[in-house]
């Protein structure tokens, strides 16, 4: 086939926004093999593969891409996943334009190539047509504990159970997935691909225990104790954060966390589930991430006739994925930007009853390099409002370093850990969220990745 | 999987479960709480622990068919499975340095009012309980309460069975019998333990209560528990359960526990056969 220089990408069916803001199906329906083969057809397969290096986990993006060119999947899925092994959750989720995208030469005029579409296709496909056995490794008769069943955990799991270790992972809700299953919704990560990739772990002999409170209902120094020889904390970044402005404590404020866990881990929004959702008529989500468009269209297919974004900066300075902004506006969800709460209103029962905002003009720069929001004196206005989540970001969890002596945190919660992931504690190995803040699906599997190696050689020399 | 052991129904409402979870006995403590969810389908679902037994490795809950879930829990048997229990949950009560106290309860708040009078008798505390309840029909643990404290009063809202009156007047006459405690525990329905605020404050007791609001996970992450205590964002589910009275805005606290009530009748008159809404 002759390369294809169109200047798009190869566009990717997806469900209408009228009929999808109506249900939790997936947004997007993946390309045909066709498609892909067509895409894959538009990479110049540049000899410096700058695209690799934007990738927190070095896939050999020019040579999977060539391998789909030829129709040949099955070998791009072995390339995809010698250094991935989540290769259909991080193709949904990855934020490719500020990483393997952002760096592709085809983007310099024009779309740069569908690198995340190709990799989902891939993974997608060899879940659909490779049904190889999966092989247990043989066991090398070491103990490791993995603390937390999110991308970190599970990506550090599988890299050790691969290595031989006797793997066990703790899990403090009810369900492995962590930020995958509790946090990201049904119709951007299917629930089911989730568990495919668990499953596979428990195949090749990962051993998930849920209900684990590490830091409640054993301590690190307890599973030490219990035979594991190095431990990986992988706990996320669950702490959600509140404005500090008058009325969040309302009947109808919600954190990001409890909106979106209500719905997508305890599945309120189906019957036959017992946790309930309240269906709002107009909501406002303050913030301007990842999270806060998951919160905004979730309530848009509960039904709420309004849903806006309200953010205090401009577009341009949102941290969600583009394409997540784009699926926002095209499901009906209003943004109000340069736009901040002041208040939140509530009625005589104390429910919500509106939102009191005010107009933002952006000033100078601040130590995040964004320009910094400043407000407009007497811009004052009142959002008709019956609902407010908020989706500030979120904070670690202090119920592992609280509990543990030797371990230590920054100011900001966040566990210290170097290049290696290695803590201040012996044997004790954190990453993902737990030691960045919240950040990205993809660099917490780096984490995770880097962890394995770091946990492996420890042991091995701790044994030699 | 976690097996309920031993059932007892305290009264028509009211029922005790043993269960079967090892972990959680090993390191339970009172005012600690656990999360329980029936099935699949079910919801998570927060109570305090009454007891438990680390040889037998069983925890004891106590709770009222209030909503679905308790309602789907009670009707399970000795035997029958549970699909989740985790815990202990929460900050285990402190009672550091308390010579005289006096532990309320109210209603099925006995069944956690219990476990701390039990925990300050045995450090030795004088402990003055009173237990207050709508009737006689419903009074809930009546001989193991006695078994704990140094003096026992009873109370029901209608004089059925015991002083007639509320807990808050069984207070105030302890209190102008000359009786000062060192610590007031105060655990029941919210009004209760609002009043019992009331009761204290003008005397400076310290008033602990022990908090049961809306939450999902028990572990800091969803938030849908905070209560404003001292004008601060605080979470029952870490910060908590317990807390000074005297700093809590209980009216909010109301107001936010009332948030899914109209869903819980619907879902139960949809469970009923009936119709919704």
């Amino acid at each position: 086939m002759p390369r294809n220089m169109s200047l798009t990408k190869v566009p990717m069916p997806e469900q209408d926004p009228n009929v999808r803001n109506k249900n939790f199906e997936e947004v997007t329906l993946g390309y045909t093999p066709e498609m892909a083969m067509e895409e894959a057809n538009r990479c110049l397969h540049c000899p410096k593969m700058p695209c690799v290096s934007g990738c927190p986990v070095n896939i050999k993006i020019p040579d999977f891409i060539a391998k789909v060119a030829e129709g040949d999947f099955k070998s791009a899925y072995e390339i995809i996943t010698s250094t991935n092994s989540l290769p259909a959750i991080s193709g949904r989720v990855c934020p490719q334009e500020s990483q393997c995208e952002g760096k592709c030469v085809r983007g310099i005029k024009g779309e740069p190539v569908a690198i995340g579409r190709l990799e989902r296709f891939v993974a997608d496909w060899a879940m659909e047509n490779l049904h190889d056995e999966v092989k247990k490794p043989t066991p090398n008769g070491h103990k490791v504990a993995i603390i937390g069943a999110g991308p970190s955990g599970l990506t550090c799991a599988g890299d050790l159970v691969k290595l031989g270790y006797d793997v066990t992972i703790f899990e403090a809700f009810h369900k492995a997935g962590g930020v995958l299953v509790y946090g990201i919704p049904e119709f951007r990560l299917p629930k089911a691909i989730v568990q495919k990739e668990i499953d596979k772990l428990i195949a090749m002999g990962v051993k998930v225990e849920t209900n684990m409170v590490i830091g409640k209902v054993l301590s690190i120094d307890e599973l030490f104790d219990m035979g594991y020889e190095s431990i990986f904390i992988g706990s996320g970044a669950g702490l959600p954060g509140f404005m500090g402005i008058p009325g969040e404590g309302l009947v109808g404020v919600y954190s990001a966390n409890e909106f979106l866990t209500r719905i997508n881990l305890m599945k309120a929004y189906e019957d036959k589930y017992d946790t309930p959702i309240h269906r709002s008529k107009a909501v406002a989500v303050v913030g301007g991430g990842n999270v806060a468009m998951d919160a905004a269209r979730c309530a848009k297919r509960l039904g709420a006739e309004h849903v806006y974004i309200v953010y205090r900066r401009s577009e341009a300075e949102m941290p969600a994925r583009k394409e997540e902004i784009h699926h926002a506006k095209e499901e009906g969800i209003e943004f109000l930007l340069l736009t901040n709460p002041t208040k939140i209103l509530g009625d005589e029962k104390g429910w919500v009853c509106g939102m009191e905002c005010a107009k933002m003009e952006l000033g100078e720069p601040d130590a995040s390099g964004r320009r910094r929001p400043v407000k407009i004196e007497g811009s004052e206005f009142v959002l008709d409002v019956d609902a407010a989540i908020m989706a500030l970001g979120t904070s670690p969890n202090p119920l592992i370093r609280s509990t543990t002596t030797g371990l230590e945190a920054n100011k900001r919660g966040c566990l210290i850990a170097d290049d290696t992931m290695k803590t201040t504690k012996e044997g004790v190995y954190a990453g993902g969220d737990a030691v960045t803040g919240a950040a990205t699906v993809i660099l917490a599997m780096g984490a995770g990745k880097t962890a394995a190696e770091s946990m492996d050689r420890y042991i091995r020399e701790k044994n030699q | 999987m976690y097996q309920i052991v031993k059932k007892r129904q305290l009264n028509q409402d009211v029922v005790l479960m043993e269960v079967k979870a090892p972990y959680v006995a090993a390191k339970a403590q009172a005012g600690q709480f656990i999360i329980f969810r029936v099935d699949e389908q079910g919801e998570r679902v927060p109570l305090t622990v009454a007891d438990y037994d680390r040889e037998a490795g069983t925890v004891t809950i106590i709770f009222q068919t209030v909503g679905n879930s308790t309602k789907e829990l009670a009707e399970l048997g000795e035997g029958d499975y549970i699909q989740d229990f985790v815990g202990p949950l929460g900050i285990a009560s402190h009672f550091d340095g308390v010579k005289k106290a006096c532990v309320i309860g109210g209603g099925v708040g006995c069944a956690i009012a219990y476990p701390q009078a039990k925990a300050l008798f045995h450090m030795g505390v004088d402990v003055d309980l009173i237990a207050g309840f709508r009737n006689k029909d419903i009074v809930i643990l009546e001989d193991e309460m006695k078994a704990v404290c140094n003096r026992f009063v009873l109370c029901t809202d209608d004089g059925s069975y015991g002083k007639k009156g509320f807990v808050t007047q069984a207070l105030q006459e302890l209190l102008d019998e000359g009786n000062r405690y060192d610590v007031v525990v105060a655990i029941g329905p919210i009004p209760m333990m609002k009043f019992v605020c009331e009761v204290t404050k003008p005397y400076d007791i310290k008033t602990m209560v022990s908090l049961n609001p809306i939450m999902i996970d028990g572990t800091g992450m969803c938030g849908g528990c905070r209560v404003s205590v001292g004008g601060q964002i605080k979470f029952a589910c870490v910060d908590g359960p317990d807390f000074d009275g005297h700093q809590v805005d209980f009216d909010e606290l109301m107001r936010r526990n009332s948030f899914y009530r109209e869903q819980e009748r619907s879902k139960e008159c949809r469970l009923i056969g009936g119709k919704g809404e």
